[in-house]
């Protein structure tokens, strides 16, 4: 059988999303099921005098009402943080409740205050806006930076200055030291702006209780539903995992917003035990605004030093980090771990000193966003880097090259942490540059030019640390979980395979790369491997799907099992062929003693295995059925080069994407059409991020003013361009594919390229940072303000 | 009030009794257990809904089911013949046009739609009809080679390859 | 959406006594009632569907201008042999409102009978100098659109249909909002026997002429003619998609840029 890794093998979940037949969580109806309209507050922040639901109580349909005191009456807790960070002088963060319902006061617009529970959805609804709600409206604080300034709002009494912690990493005295002795020192601010993650598919759960078997069920629109599983079921509802069921069917589209355990599933699963009926919520896009959590939101100072050379001496960042009014899941580690130790980039820059002040606002929390963290080092390394060159007069590419980690440097230890196992950064941006006509661009500008256009080009280079996560080191950081994946691989009588994943599809294609591995590994046809995930009670214990580890560690662990069953497999072939289990190899699909044609086919061995007539059972179990799990030894580091060139029109600031080329280095790459999908989505959002989406609150008042899609600009498809990709493969030294991960790539690399080209297209007008989204107002007025006659 | 929907689906007759303010899309999801459809939005932008009424494409969620009354209406699931499926759904697996699949039905209901009214259409006229289908997945490269190469097929004219072969 | 008594009106005279009920509403396309219902910001006691009124569509060449039927849809106009002959600008902005599902059910009665401060028809209604017919009376272009959202329709009066004249040459020209997609500023110019009309929307409460701008292309009809008339920011909307300031710059480019599409 020829090989299928590598091929763009057509992926077997497509059929049924084309014919409309996957099973999303709003698609499923339970009988007799009710359903949820859940409250929530109008006002960013407000104490709550009284809540009256008798006229919603007796309204048509309703079956009950709840509220916070309700559920503090059973004793329900709240959502937990999943990462404890430590002050820079040890101690740990501040660590405020969060409510499943509002008790007694509200935090952001969409703070769930009251769940209504009808026969139909829109008697829920009806029934909800006749509960008052007396509310005594505070002052709202929005604002990242401003939250820490004295005479701010304050969100919560125990975290004095809005401050959730203020985290350092890095050697402050040695980046202190070779700032006075630089060359140069290029400083920057900016701000990474706030994003709506906005999966296509709005978070929904259905709540279940079977009395008679005491299991309650939850259906979810979950990355991670073992996750959801331990939280809600420890942290929140107090019900032993033996009785909790999680099943995240089809989900459409996560982008991190669907890793996190929210308040509505907590509130249909437990609602659903108080009435013992089904209840369903569904949520309206404009409810998604206001309580899925958020992306990014950074606002931050930055600066390099580098020596007569061009070398980088030294990077200093400071960054305030808006995490929302409560901690979101893994909201904390974001800003520090997945972000500070990111900051070394491609570079070979010595000693690198961050800090992060996470601070609480009166807005939804904030968490890991596609990139989670990785995005905004970058960009803002990208951008230091470009200023540099710019300030230098020397070619951007040039100076990346004089700084990039030499290809015979790895294992190379930055000084942020991380040790990174290999990459060849001159290879990608060579590969980058070539494919963009990098040399023939300045025609390009003056032909440009010729039309009333500017034009320009930007470069940005980038490493990403994925794979998430060797469990003792991030426990070492806080991390209250363990970050491995498992695997189950069941192999049937007659030869068909099922493989039981933690990891969790969501339009990653797994049931499609997996089934390559294991095709491949056993010799057997794709079709005759089934990949199963989404539901607690057939999967083993696993994390899920996040920070690119899908492939990296679950593919991982579902080659460890593979090894599982080749070793209980050569043990049966060895029974069956009268021979040494060591003289017994596996290979295309067979079981063979060396050296002879005495062989048994795969299908063969695992007939046997459970039609073990002749077995001697003190050796030798029936069955082939393993599982393993996989801890993976380090983080792996994708990484690229993105190149991006636009036109702006001066007259009106409209901006024009010309060409948009990514190489990256994924390490070994299984199915190369679902990776260039991966990076294709990947940058539609980070281009999204650099033009379009910004989340808006109003600073008075807290309001959201982005609140639906008429405010909150998501990319459509004639903003984009097509996307020339290419890949330049090192492999992964650490983990048994030599794989990388891909999934977030084009988030990370490509704000700083299409502003590094914006900035460059105004060049001309001695701009030096445009903030995102570059608008096209934001656009005209830098040009405006800016007129080419000041230019230096 | 409760009314009782008479129409045809898919080529088949149907009926649901909704109440005034019922959507189309709910019929079909709701009531008649058509769940292909999808809703992403509630402000009539994401065109997870679209489906043809009387053979043309409108946005389900924002029509009214009592206003489909007679009417004609094709899903997702009346696309295919039995097993086999149409041109332009093959060229949206062929192309890896989909990832998460929640938008898939309204793109490929849109595809057929401008295909209908303009059997060749260019990158530029695909990207700028779809102006009304939002996809946060695939950054919509591989959906624009789906629809020329499912334009093509449905022309009878050689499949141009998407680039994954 | 809050219920609503849902009608089928049969006739013109059959919708006229449904809307005396006390908030009845008319539903032509439905494309921005649907979702204003959807999002709870109106209603309705009972909705009035004008859907199944033949006399409503169409699109006749008659007078030396085009009328056009209330309840003709954006894609019917877009498509339009006869507009495209008479009119090409009016079928070429009937083609940018919203997205290709939008303009297969939205109606011209119902866009202009709405009045968005950003939709697109009351430009052209304006920029053509066009009538607008309803059940009671003739309204002229010009005095029909009276504020946001608000017309100068009674609330039994239902419009028929838009008489539109000739123009020499008209374009539109649409700078859209990221987000919405709707005009942040859109102009129409119409080159007349009468003179020349320029019309803006989005950029306003309301959809309004520019005097300066008409003048000076009487006079020279080029881009050139009006490079320099300013408009004030006074009055001009201002939110966080554009500042009244971009919005009046935008006017004057849009509004060169449809000079120069008329050729």
């Amino acid at each position: 059988m020829a090989p299928s890794i590598g091929t763009p093998v057509r992926r077997k979940e497509d059929y049924r999303f084309i014919t409309g037949q996957g099973t999303y969580t709003d698609d499923i109806d339970r009988p007799g099921q009710l359903h949820a309209y859940i409250l929530r507050s109008p006002h960013a922040h407000a104490a709550i005098r009284s809540i009256d639901t008798k006229a919603a109580a007796g309204a048509t349909g309703v079956v009950a009402i709840f509220t916070g005191a309700d559920m503090a009456k059973d004793g329900i807790g709240g959502l937990p943080c999943g990462w404890l960070i430590n002050n820079k002088d040890g101690s740990p963060m501040k660590e405020p409740p969060h409510p499943v319902l509002a008790d007694g006061r509200v935090r952001h617009v969409g703070d769930p205050v009251a769940v209504v529970i009808a026969d139909t959805l829109g008697h829920a609804r009806d029934a909800a806006e006749t509960i008052e709600v007396d509310y005594a409206v505070e002052p709202a604080i929005v604002d990242a930076a401003a939250a820490v300034k004295s005479g701010a709002a304050q969100v919560w009494p125990d975290a004095p200055g809005n401050l959730c912690y203020d985290w350092g990493l890095g050697d402050a005295a040695a980046v202190d030291a070779a700032i006075a002795k630089a060359a140069r020192v290029v400083k920057l601010d900016l701000v990474n702006n706030r994003l709506v993650p906005n999966a296509m598919e709005p978070r929904a759960a259905i709540g279940e209780f079977d009395r008679a078997t005491g299991e309650h069920t939850l259906y979810t629109t979950s990355q991670n539903p073992h996750v959801i599983r331990l939280l809600m079921g420890a942290f929140v509802l107090h019900i032993p995992e033996a009785k909790l069921r999680v099943v995240a069917p089809d989900v459409g589209g996560g982008f991190g917003s669907k890793i996190y355990h929210y308040a509505e599933e907590a509130i249909v699963t437990w609602a659903a035990g108080k009435v013992r009926k089904p209840i369903k919520w569904t949520a309206e896009r404009s409810e998604s605004f206001m309580s899925d959590a958020h992306g990014r939101d950074h606002v931050t100072h930055v600066e390099l030093a580098l020596d007569a050379d061009d070398k980088f001496t030294a990077l200093k960042v400071s960054t305030i980090a808006n995490m929302g009014a409560y901690l979101s899941t893994f909201a904390t580690c974001i800003p520090t771990y997945l972000y500070g130790t990111l900051l070394a980039g491609t570079y070979t820059t010595p000693a690198i000193y961050v800090e992060t002040k996470a601070v609480f606002t009166h807005t939804v929390p904030v968490d890991a966003y596609r990139g989670a963290g990785r995005p905004e080092a970058t960009y803002l390394l990208e951008r230091i880097v470009d200023l540099a060159a710019d300030e230098l007069g020397v070619d951007p590419a040039e100076l990346r090259r004089k700084n990039f980690i030499a290809r015979d440097a790895y294992p190379y230890q930055t000084p942020v942490a991380l040790q990174y196992d290999s990459g060849d950064y001159f290879a990608t941006l060579d590969k980058a540059m070539a494919a963009a006509d990098y040399a023939g661009f300045e025609a390009r500008r003056r032909e440009a030019a010729g039309r009333g256009k500017l034009r320009g080009i930007g470069i940005a280079t980038y490493i990403e640390a994925c794979g998430i996560a060797p469990s003792a080191v991030v426990g070492s950081l806080g991390a209250r979980a363990g970050l491995f994946e498992s695997a189950e691989i069941r192999v049937h009588p007659t030869g068909s395979i099922s493989v039981l994943t933690g990891s969790h599809s969501h339009g990653q294609g797994h049931e499609t790369t997996f089934a390559q591995l294991v095709a491949d590994g056993l010799g057997v046809p794709i079709d005759s491997v089934e990949i199963v995930h989404g539901d607690t009670n057939k999967i083993p214990y696993g994390m899920g799907t996040y920070g690119s580890r899908s492939l990296a560690v679950g593919g991982s662990a579902i080659m460890k099992a593979m090894d599982k069953v080749i070793a209980k497999g050569r043990k049966i072939a060895a029974h069956l062929l009268e021979a040494s289990e060591a003289d017994v190899e596996f290979k295309d699909g067979a079981f063979t003693v060396a050296g002879t044609d005495r062989s048994k086919s795969f299908g063969e061995v695992a007939l046997t295995a459970y039609v073990p007539h002749n077995f001697p059972h003190e050796e030798l179990e029936p069955g082939l059925d393993e599982q393993a799990f996989y801890d993976p030894k380090n983080f792996t580091f994708p990484s690229g080069a993105h190149i991006a060139e636009i036109e702006i029109d001066p007259d009106t600031g409209h901006l024009t994407i010309c060409r948009f080329t990514a190489s990256d280095d994924f390490g070994r790459i299984i199915n190369p059409m679902i990776v260039s999908g991966q990076v294709h989505g990947g940058l539609a959002q980070g281009i999204g991020q650099a033009l379009l989406e910004g989340c808006v609150y109003d600073k008075s008042t807290g309001q959201l003013l982005t609140g639906s899609y008429n405010d909150y600009a998501m990319p459509r498809a004639d903003d984009l361009p097509s996307f020339a990709l290419s890949t330049n493969v090192t492999l992964c030294t650490h983990n048994p594919l030599g794989v990388k991960g891909c999934g977030e790539a084009g988030a990370i690399g490509a704000p700083a390229a299409l502003t590094n080209a914006i900035v460059d297209a105004l060049k001309a007008y001695g701009v030096r940072h445009v903030e995102m989204p570059a608008t096209p107002e934001r656009l005209w007025r830098v040009i405006q303000q800016n007129h080419p006659a000041q230019a230096a | 009030m409760q009314k009782t929907v008479s129409l045809t689906v898919n080529g088949k007759p149907a009926s649901g009794t909704v109440e005034g303010r019922t959507l189309l899309v709910q019929l079909l999801r709701e009531i008649l257990g058509l769940t292909g459809t999808h809703v992403g939005c509630d402000t009539s932008q994401c065109g997870a809904c679209v489906v043809h009424v009387n053979g043309e494409a409108v946005k389900s969620c924002t029509l009214l089911a009592i206003q489909a009354e007679g009417c004609d209406v094709k899903t997702i699931e009346g696309v295919a013949n039995g097993d086999d499926l149409h041109p332009m759904q093959e060229a949206f697996r062929d192309n890896h046009a989909l990832q998460c699949g929640f938008c898939t039905p309204g793109m490929i209901m849109s595809a057929l739609d401008l295909v209908k009214n303009n059997p060749d259409p260019s990158e530029r006229e695909i990207r700028e009809y779809l102006e009304g289908n939002l996809c946060r997945c695939t950054g919509y490269h591989n959906i624009v080679l789906a629809i020329k190469a499912g334009a093509a097929a449905m022309r009878g004219d050689p499949v141009p390859s998407g680039g994954h072969d | 959406m809050y219920e609503f008594t849902y009608h089928k009106a049969g006739s013109l005279d059959d919708a006229t006594k449904l809307l005396g009920a006390e908030e009845a509403k008319l539903v032509a396309g439905g494309m921005t009632l649907i979702p204003t219902l959807k999002l709870r910001l109106a209603k309705p006691s009972d909705l009035v569907d004008l859907g199944s009124i033949a006399s409503l569509k169409g699109i006749k060449e008659e007078g030396g201008g085009v009328t056009i039927g209330a309840m003709t849809r954006h894609i019917d106009v877009n498509r339009s042999s006869v507009v495209k002959s008479v009119i090409p600008g009016l079928a070429a902005l009937a083609g940018m409102i919203g997205d290709p599902a939008v303009r297969n059910r939205g109606t011209m009665g119902g866009s202009v009978a709405n009045n968005d401060p950003a939709a697109d028809y009351p430009a052209a209604v304006v920029g053509l100098g066009a009538t607008v017919v309803t059940t009671k009376r003739e309204i002229a272009g010009d005095g029909f659109f009276t504020g946001m959202f608000e017309t100068a329709l009674g609330q039994d009066e239902i419009i028929t249909a838009i008489k539109f004249p000739k123009p020499q040459a008209s374009a539109y020209q649409k700078f859209r909002n990221p987000a919405s997609r709707y005009a942040i500023v859109g102009v129409f110019v119409a080159r007349t026997a009468g003179g020349v009309r320029v019309a803006v929307t989005g950029a306003g409460p309301c959809v309004f002429r520019v005097p300066e701008m008409e003048a000076a292309l009487g006079k020279s009809f080029s881009a050139d003619a009006i490079k320099d008339i300013a408009i004030p920011e006074d009055g001009l909307n201002s939110d966080i998609h554009a500042s009244a300031e971009y919005r009046a710059h935008l006017v004057n480019v849009m509004a060169r840029r449809a000079v120069a599409a008329c050729g």
